[in-house]
């Protein structure tokens, strides 16, 4: 003790300030890694915030001592450790923001070494929330003990929170040797699961609508040129992909300026015009040829695709882009201990209910909207009438054309942009039309909402392809039984 | 009525320098000509010529079912692929201990720690078994498939459809590596086959020979298909599939019928295929591959035989082409070859000179 304090008394006359235990500063330094790791800890446990600054240069590899540069050799173990340990020293902050967020870093599970310093700062801590999140994680330190007494309480402590951790921390200790401990840890691991059942179904019944929703915008589009027009249009991906470009390009336009987190207010007119612009040209171009010849359509608009991706590939290069998000859209709402729901998702939801909405208007209360309807059901008729439905088919091509392109400005905020993006939807957007029933919008909600759904379900009992493939299966033996998908226009024709 | 055998004399002809080519002038400049004679044909070559007449014969069985009956499948390239597995297999069997693990098993399982061989697997390593997977896997899923989605009547775009989507699973399927395949790499690294190593210039000859013999030998048989009363009441159902139904034809037999032969040759493709070229893996199963075999069969002309067989031929010469001299190019050809295909020809390249 005397030598501990001759020590200390001499660092704190060389550097002055500052009173860090000198001998396990100097084994920072050291060869042995389990050496500078009981260094760490013995460092944090005195709690001195002085010790982050020597953690922080020695996790740069360079600690100063005596004013000479020591070299420190760190490797991803010790990495760890120190970042731990700095927010466990971070505990100590006066900073409210900065001592909730170490405490969040630390609620995946500390060090035993930690421990003193947890307790210490769960003493000292007012406010209630991050107490909380302390007193979990010294639980889940505790319950590794040996001392039998603490695992009891720490098992009993874990049991009151809603936390994935906790409950594996108590699927371990509930195989446990100890019959009483694993009697106590698996009444808590039920009272965990209990409350964590609900978030899980929230979860997934938020990813079903989010992923339903991302198969409604690009639907939509499809439900208009095919479900009305009765175009196979297998560029409809391709339009997609060419609205999220557009949003790339518009984002670049802002980048730099003040208003960056207000491109998307720019982005999405541009997509919608920009995707209607190239599908207008299309149906002007190749597709009113084909009217009434389904089969060929289908062909001629897999080669524009092909055009498409390469024309793509060649202006912007193979490799993805980058589509930052605006700042209202990163992050998310922590709804349950265990569910995040991300703020792009939610915008998502909000936007792609809102372009329903607006073609539900369009179709139906507008001239345009009459005009449309009018030429899909009977065009000989509105011909008659002076509809000029030649240059409906254009307008009304066009409209499905860029909610693709709306449909691209919503992916590219939630993943990668690249010349390949539509085609990932080409044929889950046919399957949301088909099984929805051609010819409305409203089987077309429906179809992607119970695809969304179902995929989410089915991935978390079996992985994401299985549920892929089963759903793929599902929708083909689903169409042999109704061809007419979900709603079917009633008919006696012998043509159903 | 006995039309389709007996053959005009253009045709004769074709098929007789085709046969000469085919078995005497490929074997002759490849394997007598020494490698520096300036006739020497490569190795290179022979595997090109032998892939497109795989091709051709794709292309000639969805010309059965597209341009004669009137069903456009997008799920063809699946039936060649499960073709190449079947085939696949047996050859994997065939590397024995000469693989980098030098285990029992197939490389792919011993880097995924496998233990046995899964029930898949039994009987791959007879040569026979694997023939007979390569018929019966594609006929009976296109059997099932087919009898299910021609009973309920599913058609047109329907069908071209829940075909792509057929294919689009199984790809999915197949790149799994529990599937039991080899996930994504597939097969590959061939050593023999029948104990004949598959490298060598004669294996090569006889592979290139057989392919040669079984395209002839489709194109007869479809020529004799079509032209028979099957042939007439495939027409029928293509034009009017409505007053077929009610002069007493039960159109849903038919459809079956072509569809899982049509699907079968697209089978025996695929188990000539991988040989030859040394690999398969699931992007064979990708939709893509499935229309660009329809668009082989819209160049050359669909509802003509040879057209198909031309089609084919023509596309994958430009493909090769492109692929090596503007590799960014080919997408650009391709897809204007699928524009101006349906837009301007209608009736393909034949149409051009058959005016009819």
């Amino acid at each position: 003790m005397r030598a501990r304090a001759a020590l200390v008394a001499a660092l704190f006359l060389s550097t002055g300030a500052w009173a860090l235990d000198r001998a396990q500063v100097e084994k920072l330094a050291s060869d042995d890694n389990d050496e500078k790791i009981a260094a760490i800890a013995a460092l944090v446990a005195e709690g001195d915030p002085k010790a982050a600054d020597v953690l922080k240069q020695a996790a740069e590899g360079e600690i100063e001592l005596d004013g000479k540069k020591v070299e420190v050799v760190v490797n991803n173990r010790v990495r760890g450790r120190i970042a731990e340990a700095l927010s466990v020293l971070k505990l100590l902050s006066e900073d409210r923001n900065e001592r909730l967020s170490a405490a969040k870093a630390l609620s995946g599970g500390a060090d035993a070494a930690m421990l003193p310093l947890i307790l210490k700062a769960k003493e000292k801590e007012a406010d209630a929330e991050i107490k909380a999140l302390l007193e979990m994680t010294a639980a889940g330190v505790q319950i590794k003990s040996e001392d039998k007494a603490m695992r009891l309480a720490a098992i009993r402590t874990l049991g009151e929170s809603a936390n994935p951790n906790a409950r594996a921390l108590l699927t371990e200790a509930a195989a446990d040797a100890d019959e009483e401990i694993k009697l106590e840890a698996r009444r808590s691991l039920s009272a965990v699961e209990s409350r964590l059942v609900w978030g899980e179904w929230l979860g997934l019944a938020f990813a079903g609508v989010s992923l339903g929703s991302i198969l409604l915008l690009a639907a939509l589009g499809l439900a208009i040129t095919y479900g009305l027009m009765g175009v196979i249009n297998m560029a409809h991906g391709e339009l997609i992909m060419i609205g999220a470009y557009t949003t790339y390009v518009v984002q670049n336009l802002f980048r730099g300026s003040g208003f960056f987190d207000w491109y998307l207010l720019a982005a999405i007119p541009a997509a919608f015009m920009v995707s209607a612009a190239v599908g207008m040209l299309l149906e002007r171009s190749v597709i009113r040829w084909l009217y009434g010849r389904p089969l060929e359509t289908l062909l001629a608009t897999w080669g524009i695709s092909l055009v498409l991706i390469q024309a793509v590939r060649t202006l912007f290069g193979a490799q993805n882009v980058q589509v930052e998000n605006p700042a209202f859209m990163s992050g998310g709402v922590q709804v349950l201990a265990n569910v995040v729901l991300p703020w792009s998702r939610i915008w998502i939801i909000a936007f792609a209910c809102l372009v329903l909405l607006q073609v539900y208007f369009l179709l139906t209360r507008t001239r345009l909207g009459l005009y449309i309807r009018g030429v899909t059901q009977n065009r000989d008729m509105a011909a008659c009438v002076g509809v000029p439905t030649a240059r409906i088919d254009t307008w009304a091509f066009g409209l499905g054309s860029g909610i693709a392109g709306l449909a691209g400005c919503a992916l590219s905020q939630l993943g990668n942009v690249g010349p390949d993006l539509g085609q990932g939807y080409i044929v889950d957007s046919f399957l949301v039309v088909v099984f929805g029933g051609v010819g409305q919008l409203a089987g077309t909600v429906y179809a992607a909402l119970t695809l969304g759904f179902a995929n989410k379900l089915l991935e978390s009992w079996s992985g994401a392809v299985l549920a892929k493939i089963a759903l793929l299966v599902f929708i083909i033996i689903f169409i042999q039984r109704r061809p007419q998908g979900l709603f079917a226009l009633k008919g006696r024709a012998v043509e159903a | 009525m006995n039309a389709g055998l007996a053959l005009s004399s253009p045709l004769r002809l074709a098929i007789g320098g085709f046969a000469i080519v085919a078995f005497m002038l490929f074997p002759i400049l490849n394997l007598m000509l020494p490698a520096g004679h300036p006739l020497h044909l490569s190795a290179f070559w022979v595997t090109l010529f032998g892939k497109i007449m795989c091709y051709a014969i794709v292309a000639l069985a969805l010309d059965l079912v597209w341009g004669y009956a009137g069903i456009l499948s997008l799920g063809h390239g699946l039936f060649f692929a499960l073709g190449g597995y079947g085939m696949g297999m047996y050859l994997m069997r065939q590397i024995g201990r000469d693989g980098q693990y030098q285990a029992d098993l197939p490389d792919f399982m011993v880097f995924l720690d496998w233990k046995a061989l899964p029930w898949q697997w039994w009987g791959s390593e007879h040569f026979l078994w694997a023939l007979l997977l390569v018929v019966l896997i594609p006929g009976i899923l296109a059997f099932v498939f087919g009898y299910f989605a021609f009973r309920s009547r599913v058609k047109g775009v329907y069908f071209s459809i829940i075909t792509q989507a057929l294919t689009f699973a199984a790809m999915l399927l197949f790149f799994r590596n529990a599937t039991g395949f080899g996930g994504n790499n597939g097969f590959t690294d061939f050593k023999r086959i029948l104990g004949y190593s598959i490298t060598a210039p004669e294996t090569r000859m006889a592979l290139f020979a057989i392919t040669a013999f079984v395209l002839l030998s489709t194109f007869l048989l479809s020529r004799w298909l079509v032209s028979s009363k099957f042939g007439r009441v495939l027409a029928a159902i293509r034009d009017a599939e409505p007053r077929a139904m009610f002069c007493g034809y039960n159109t849903v037999h038919y459809k079956v019928a072509i569809f899982t032969l049509s699907a079968v040759l697209c089978g025996i493709a695929g188990a000539l295929y991988v040989p030859q070229v040394g690999i398969i893996n699931p992007s064979e199963m990708s939709p893509a591959n499935s229309i660009e075999i329809a668009i082989w069969v819209a160049v050359g002309g669909r509802g003509t035989l040879l057209g198909a067989i031309l089609g084919a031929g023509l596309v994958n010469g430009a493909k090769s082409f492109f692929t090596v001299a503007f590799p960014e190019y080919w997408l650009f050809a391709l897809g204007a070859i699928f524009i101006a295909v349906t837009l301007f020809l209608p009736r393909g390249v034949l149409g051009l000179v058959q005016r009819r």
